[in-house]
């Protein structure tokens, strides 16, 4: 499989983009929290970069808009369901214009750490409509490839506890109260993240790869897939001009 | 009744919303109005757009800054609007006040899809706001608007005129025409939204009387026995 191309809009085209013109690779890593997202994505970020291809990496809540505003209000804890839905939407509204289209239009490939799935997740599994943010959410890429790291609850506590020394207020779901202490809370919580993942796993194509192996394993899996999607080196055009300027249009922090 | 698939209000309390482009006199007209709601022993709270404390940082980063597309303009303000419903409104409501809010989800309605955002798009982002008991729409021209503001404040910032869309050079010329299709947004949708069309060339006392009139007639009943009502000579200036 060699993902869509040329890549489309969901439902809601954004104007003035040309999909044409976009002659990158966009790769979503999802899974819940404590998955192993962030490492698999440093992995194929430098083997990617060895193999000759520029690559954006990009994550949720790292705008150049949005990104400060929603660390002080998860500091603040008073985040509404609705509100942190939102917020987390404009973040990733303005990374997509801002920095994935850029680098899809100059060709890089774009590994992003959780998408629109992730936000609709979080969403419905706090009671939200699952039909008026897929709506929201409308203006997204469908993704070359969607690879869903999948792990029940035991597993990410277990890496939680190993890697992080604690549970994380939002990661447990808190704001939300789904039981009565971080522990408790976040086995329900992500529970029902994960079953809201899995629900869309099908109708979006997700590629599941289960993350309860060991890392080395799981990155064998992904370097598999995702080197039948971007072009081997040996058949690549030779690297056009345009390839640097995404990095440029990046704009700071 | 209106049409968009906002959430049905379930609440003892009841929703104000006045609508219409800068200029139109809609805040002069909602603050006599809650001052009057007041004087006659109900709680009172008031929302204006674009207020939230946990959002302005942003907006102002994106404002000053200049980052704003349609789309995440439309969506900081959906962010904004989401949690002084959640923050506020919602409790407010709950515990059966009367709230009086100077713009509403319709400004977005109009103001984004003037910017180019879909019409059903928008509409599906703010599903989640209650549906006003009452929704003023104060009609003016646009010439009318147009002078009162230029008259009597600072300059016109950047996205109030409406410079992003490019429609002129000129930050005056930009904001009439920005402000005009806004004002036809509007006045395409009154129908649809179940607008009180209110004159806004009439004088104050006219439009505040006839504001007053169809309050009472639309929501007098369940106001004089359903809202939350201040115990007397309690300060309610809020």
């Amino acid at each position: 499989m060699t993902g869509k191309t040329p890549l489309e809009f969901y439902a809601e085209p954004l104007p003035d983009v040309d999909i044409s013109e976009l002659q990158g690779k966009l790769i979503v890593i999802e899974g819940p929290d404590g998955v192993g997202r962030t490492t698999q994505i440093e992995r194929l970020r430098v083997w990617l970069e060895q193999s000759g291809h520029a690559v954006l990496d990009t994550g949720m809540a790292r705008s150049a808009l949005a990104g400060k505003g929603i660390q002080r209000a998860k500091e603040g804890n008073t985040f509404g369901p609705i509100t942190m839905t939102l917020f987390y939407a404009t973040d990733f509204a303005d990374r997509l214009e801002n920095e994935i289209l850029p680098a899809l239009r100059a060709g890089f490939v774009v590994i992003t750490d959780r998408y629109i799935f992730s936000l609709i997740a979080r969403a419905v599994a706090r009671g939200e409509d699952r039909n008026w943010i897929e709506k929201v959410a409308g203006f997204a890429l469908v993704p070359h490839a969607v690879f869903y790291l999948h792990a029940e609850v035991k597993d990410l506590v277990a890496r939680v506890v190993a890697g992080r020394g604690a549970f994380d207020y939002w990661e447990s779901g808190m704001d939300y109260g789904f039981g009565k202490d971080k522990y408790e809370s976040f086995l329900r919580y992500q529970a029902r993240v994960i079953r809201a993942l899995d629900q869309m796993a099908k109708k979006h194509e997700f590629r599941t790869i289960d993350a309860s192996r060991p890392p080395d394993k799981v990155f064998a899996d992904l370097q598999r897939a995702i080197s039948k999607i971007v072009p081997a080196a040996s058949k690549r055009k030779p690297v056009r001009p345009a390839a640097a300027s995404a990095r440029r249009a990046r704009r700071p922090g | 009744m209106p049409s968009p698939a906002f959430a049905p209000n379930r609440y003892r309390g009841k929703l104000i919303v006045v609508e219409g482009i800068d200029g139109s006199g809609k805040s002069t007209q909602l603050s006599l109005l809650s001052q009057w709601l007041r004087s006659q022993g109900f709680a009172v709270a008031f929302s204006e757009w674009n207020s939230s404390p946990l959002v302005r940082a942003t907006t102002r980063r994106g404002k000053k800054k200049e980052m704003f597309t349609p789309n995440t303009f439309s969506l900081i303000h959906a962010t904004d609007f989401a949690d002084r419903m959640e923050g506020y409104i919602f409790p407010l409501m709950k515990a059966g006040a009367v709230v009086c809010a100077d713009r509403y989800a319709y400004t977005a309605f109009a103001r984004d899809v003037v910017r180019g955002v879909s019409r059903s798009w928008v509409r599906n982002l703010y599903r989640f706001a209650i549906r006003p008991n009452l929704a003023f729409y104060f009609r003016v021209p646009l010439e009318v608007a147009i002078g009162r503001i230029l008259g009597g404040r600072d300059a016109i910032k950047y996205y109030e005129a409406g410079m992003d869309l490019e429609l002129s050079r000129n930050v005056v010329e930009s904001f009439r025409l920005f402000q005009g299709r806004i004002l036809e947004e509007y006045d395409a949708m009154a129908q649809e939204m179940g607008f009180h069309v209110i004159d806004a060339t009439g004088s104050i006392e006219e439009q505040q009387e006839l504001m007053r009139e169809i309050v009472m007639k639309e929501i007098g009943d369940s106001l004089h026995n359903h809202v939350l009502r201040i115990p007397e000579g309690t300060p309610n200036d809020r």
